[in-house]
């Protein structure tokens, strides 16, 4: 376990910004934490880095106690805060080289590290042009980079890929990988952007006012796939019909004629007699992608 | 703590606030000096006793002499090199990357605090250099050991003054948010302390001690006496009331008393030690002002939270 946290509780103006939370990583892990806006994610990663002391509970972070041995735990933790921020007149190059210098780098291997963090994150070509000249994609990489120069054990990643461009984000997730892959770090994220986390996270790990409400792989968390149809010049009759049989558990229509039908695995073949005889089309018939949505709302409606 | 303090070091240096700052002292402090300097050309006499010591303090004409400058103007450039320390580091949202670095919290803030200092150091240095050289030309001979012991104590005060109002400056960028408050807050002390005090104090001297020219001398004697206390609230004047005694060998204190005593007394210039002692309750009030100042904002700044929202 290179994150071990028991019991945390955090208290902000008299209001519980964490409520008895409990989390594990393991090494070599991507690990998600979700959550709305203001349910404990921020405040668990300042816990962690030792940033920010709990007001009550238990953690141990590399095998250290970041409340007791702050500067062993930021030796071996990287992190990217949510908005990244840098010295605007310096260049990114100088940027980067005053963290290799707060870290005591000695600088002939700073400056090997800093120029091969630039290559990674794509921005060696503008290494040396003062940062206010960035754009927020370009940031957002300068401090993938920031976090890279240290080589760390453990990253932890702060909302990295908010407000960025699909493009951009993709980028970051593929070196957010990378990372795991080739350096073999642990990587910590929180999002509350639910598809991004799907596609590189190992587990999540979802917070709802400060407490955990799940936990586990993303396959496990979402609910079982079934099917997706979709009919094409569908009538009311017809509606109404399928809205009857048992095998249909969801009808919907998107597009008017257009009816979407969920159901689940062993409803297929009811489907397919069911289009023969009634003379619809039969568009497509597709699994259903499982989402992490689902069980996201599923939560929070409550 | 080393690298941080180059690197504020160098921000402070290339900056433009500093650049413009530093060019008016350096342009006024040269006048006046120029000035003096004229004055000696014109009155040789004036030039026989510490005359290097008399270009940091004669007033020459409608310009005030370098050391009113320096205590008036100085501080404005120390407070502006502090006053937004922390605050935009907080704003920038470089605060939680910095301090995620492994490093002690506290050598985030005496690192700025002493690259601040070290800053000073060097335009004060770098101006009294300055004025040494204007000397030498004008004068032909170079300053003897006391004056250099002197100025050598004059420089230390300096900065014990300036490192007052870098600290006001720090405590303000820990204090408010906002850069902007905190820019007001350090502009309204230093006016308030290198003018309002000084009509304050008059008025309040006035109100309670009502003189006139014909008053007994114990009457004025209170007088002068309250206003001289209310003034120590001030690190502007036990600056000058510091200073005065270390530029000024013949200078015995600032009471009335002394002044009334003045035709009795000898004017030959005291020796260095003695001088030291006439304004060393100032020099420890100044001291103990900065190490408040700054005890405070460190005490502050340990305690904040990093979380912004």
């Amino acid at each position: 376990m290179i994150v071990e946290a028991k019991g945390l509780r955090k208290q902000y103006n008299g209001v519980w910004a964490l409520d008895g939370l409990d989390l594990a990583i393991e090494e070599r892990e991507i690990y998600g934490l979700l959550g709305p806006n203001g349910s404990g994610k921020t405040t668990t990663i300042l816990i962690l880095l030792g940033l920010t002391e709990p007001s009550a509970g238990e953690v141990r972070v590399c095998g250290h106690d970041p409340v007791r041995e702050p500067l062993a735990v930021k030796r071996l933790v990287g992190y990217m805060p949510e908005k990244v921020g840098f010295y605007e007149e310096l260049s990114a190059f100088e940027n980067l080289r005053f963290i290799t210098r707060l870290n005591g780098i000695p600088e002939g291997e700073a400056r090997q590290r800093i120029l091969e963090a630039l290559e990674q994150v794509g921005l060696k070509d503008v290494a040396h042009r003062p940062v206010a000249t960035f754009s927020h994609g370009m940031r957002q990489r300068l401090g993938l980079a920031d976090v890279l120069v240290k080589k760390p054990r453990l990253a932890i990643l702060d909302e990295p890929t908010s407000g960025i461009d699909p493009e951009g984000a993709a980028q970051i997730l593929d070196l957010i990988r990378l990372l795991r892959d080739e350096a073999g770090m642990t990587v910590l994220l929180s999002s509350h952007l639910l598809h991004q986390v799907q596609r590189v996270c190992d587990r999540v790990g979802i917070l709802h006012r400060g407490r955990m409400v799940a936990e586990g792989r993303v396959a496990e968390l979402t609910a079982p796939g079934g099917f997706v149809a979709v009919l094409a010049q569908a009538s009311p009759i017809l509606r109404a019909r399928l809205e009857a049989a048992e095998w249909a558990l969801a009808v919907e229509e998107p597009r008017p004629g257009e009816l979407q039908v969920t159901l689940a695995e062993e409803g297929r073949p009811e489907l397919l007699r069911f289009a023969a005889e009634e003379g619809a089309l039969l568009l497509e018939l597709r699994p259903k992608e499982p989402t992490l949505e689902e069980i996201y709302l599923r939560y929070f409606r409550e | 703590m080393r690298a941080i303090f180059w690197k504020e070091l160098a921000d402070h240096l290339g900056s433009r606030r500093f650049f413009i700052l530093s060019l008016i002292i350096l342009v006024v402090a040269g006048t006046s000096v120029y000035l003096g300097i004229q004055g000696f050309q014109e009155n040789p006499a004036a030039a026989r006793d510490f005359p290097y010591l008399r270009l940091f303090t004669t007033a020459p004409g409608a310009l005030p002499s370098f050391l009113s400058f320096l205590a008036f103007f100085g501080p404005l450039l120390a407070v502006l090199l502090g006053f937004d320390a922390v605050n935009s580091e907080f704003t920038r949202g470089t605060v939680s990357r910095v301090l995620a670095q492994p490093i002690f919290r506290d050598a985030w803030i005496n690192g700025k605090f002493l690259a601040g200092l070290g800053t000073l150091a060097i335009v004060v240095v770098s101006i009294v250099l300055l004025i040494f050289g204007l000397g030498l030309y004008a004068l032909g001979f170079p300053p003897d050991g006391p004056e250099l012991a002197r100025l050598g104590v004059f420089l230390v005060l300096a900065l014990l003054y300036l490192g007052f109002w870098l600290a006001l400056g720090i405590l303000y960028s820990v204090l408010f948010r906002s850069t902007a408050s905190s820019a007001l807050a350090a502009v309204a002390t230093w006016l308030f302390f290198t003018l309002f005090l000084y009509m304050i104090a008059g008025v309040v001297a006035d109100q309670v001690v009502p003189v006139r020219a014909d008053s007994p001398a114990e009457a004025w004697l209170k007088h002068e006496n309250l206003r001289d206390f209310i003034l120590r609230f001030s690190p502007v004047a036990l600056f000058e009331e510091a200073t005065l005694p270390i530029l000024v060998p013949s200078y015995r204190g600032l009471s009335l008393l002394a002044l009334l005593m003045q035709p009795g007394v000898p004017t030959n210039p005291l020796p260095l030690g003695q001088s030291l002692l006439v304004g060393w309750p100032q020099l420890v009030g100044l001291l103990a002002l900065t190490s408040v100042c700054f005890a405070a904002a460190y005490l502050v700044f340990m305690r904040r939270e990093i979380r912004t929202s």
